[in-house]
């Protein structure tokens, strides 16, 4: 699809552009520009429910970094480490490279869907999708295999996010008892 | 050729990763990784001129398994992102308590590891 | 939360937006949570976007006033009731219908397409989406109540080239 080959370049500029810019503000302004972009192809790929999520937690994302970064008078990058050199990037981006474009040859052409690789037994996938809303009653098949199918999963991502945040809690705690202090004792 | 546009994006988020001295751009790169291997996921699942997985009251269900697009990819990104969203917010955290202590966000300046 | 003095938030303009569009985006969150077995949307989707609804009254009307609708004792002690619905389902699954997460409330095919349908997947909805949205409006706060401790000599500027 012509579309979704320029959103994807689009994203490529915007990357580009986040990566090697200065001026941290802008980096963090391109960022969002791609999460955007992000949202709107994810649209075209047949998935409204991923695209919904991914534009509003990309909007949550530019307020944490913004907050963070915003108030500190730190906004020249002086370039590339020195310790890590030319070479031993360049190695490592490559591997990367080489190894990626040896998996590209294993994937489905694009636009037949992985699910169809296996005709009989049916996967998952096809199962799923015949039998989803007479098993469940939901309409919705993505929450149907959220919810009901791999619920398991779900019960790990909400295990992961709360370890995240109680983590981000514990590292700022101390300095916010403080400040939060100070403000109320400057009203009393 | 939209597999090698993904990768390039995928290659572009880790370099930033391995070659920037802002712990900023550490973190910025490693978002735009997310979004390339998030991208990578759904593309994979994707039927031509298919419909989304939402069934509606006048479907058939046959029919609707033979034109929808793949549902476990689309559940398994939607974890991802929210998951990214939380390691985000911590990384966030440890760069203003970095900056706390060293003064600076440059990590060729954080090099003495005093407790 | 009347105060519309400007001497901290934001402008006026935008807190007389905020006064009449927090309740709307609230309600929007909570739809997409409630609904999200029937339309795109879910748990995840919807608790984040209660938490934008929350954080946009934080940054309208600044700090002080902005904890009196939910203050951080509040705030998470919800994040762990929603947690705890989410264990209870899947828990309850497990003794009543013995197997993890089991779906137990049976309903037929005239249920179907309307809201009370799809047995415990809208209780695991309201679940998750009260744990998202009380967890990033916990995070956010803490790192606002951060950003301006940072200040005085302990700043550093670094300039292009100079190591």
């Amino acid at each position: 699809m012509e579309i979704l080959v320029l959103l994807v370049i689009l994203m490529i500029v915007g990357a580009i552009i986040a990566v090697e810019t200065s001026n941290l503000l802008s980096s963090i302004v391109c960022v969002g520009a791609v999460g955007f972009l992000l949202s709107i192809a994810f649209l075209f790929l047949g998935a409204p429910d991923i695209a919904i999520t991914q534009l509003v937690v990309e909007i949550i994302c530019l307020i944490i970094l913004i907050r963070a970064t915003i108030s500190r008078d730190l906004t020249a990058v002086s370039g590339d480490r020195e310790f890590f050199g030319l070479t031993v990037t360049l190695a490592v981006v490559l591997a990367v490279a080489v190894a990626g474009i040896l998996c590209l040859a294993d994937f489905p052409e694009f636009g037949k869907s992985v699910m169809d690789r296996i005709a009989d037994p049916p996967t998952a996938s096809s199962q799923y999708l015949a039998t989803g809303l007479e098993q469940t009653g939901a309409a919705n098949i993505v929450t149907a295999v959220l919810l009901d199918f791999r619920a398991y999963d779900t019960l790990g991502e909400a295990t992961v996010l709360f370890c995240s945040i109680l983590g981000a809690l514990a590292i700022l705690r101390k300095k916010a008892r403080r400040r939060t202090e100070e403000e109320t004792e400057g009203d009393a | 050729m939209i597999y090698a546009l993904c990768l390039v994006l995928i290659v572009i988020g880790l370099y930033a990763v391995v070659a920037k001295k802002n712990v900023v751009k550490i973190v910025i790169g490693l978002a735009i990784a997310e979004y390339g291997i998030n991208l990578l996921l759904v593309l994979i699942g994707y039927r031509k001129d298919g419909c989304a997985p939402i069934m509606s009251p006048d479907m058939d269900a046959v029919k609707f398994a033979a034109t929808s697009v793949d549902p476990i990819p689309q559940a398994l990104v939607l974890t991802s992102i929210v998951i990214s969203l939380g390691v985000l917010a911590l990384m966030v955290a440890l760069c203003i308590r970095l900056y706390e202590r060293y003064g600076t966000f440059d990590i060729t300046e954080m090099r003495r590891l005093r407790g | 939360m009347n105060d519309l003095s400007t001497t901290e938030g934001m402008s006026l303009i935008v807190k007389t937006v905020t006064r009449w569009l927090k309740a709307f985006i609230l309600l929007f969150g909570i739809y997409i949570v409630l609904y999200g077995h029937l339309t795109p949307g879910g748990g995840f989707a919807g608790g984040v976007i209660v938490a934008c609804s929350f954080i946009l009254l934080n940054l309208a009307y600044g700090q002080r006033q902005g904890m009196k609708a939910v203050s951080l004792n509040v705030a998470g002690e919800m994040d762990s009731v929603g947690a705890l619905i989410f264990l209870a389902v899947a828990l309850s699954g497990m003794f009543v219908a013995g197997s993890f997460f089991a779906n137990f409330i049976e309903t037929g095919e005239a249920a179907r397409f309307k809201l009370l349908s799809a047995g415990l997947i809208p209780v695991s909805n309201i679940g998750i989406g009260l744990k998202v949205g009380m967890s990033l409006f916990l995070v956010f706060t803490i790192l606002s109540a951060m950003h301006v401790a940072v200040s005085g000599s302990e700043r550093k500027m670094i300039r292009r080239g100079e190591e």
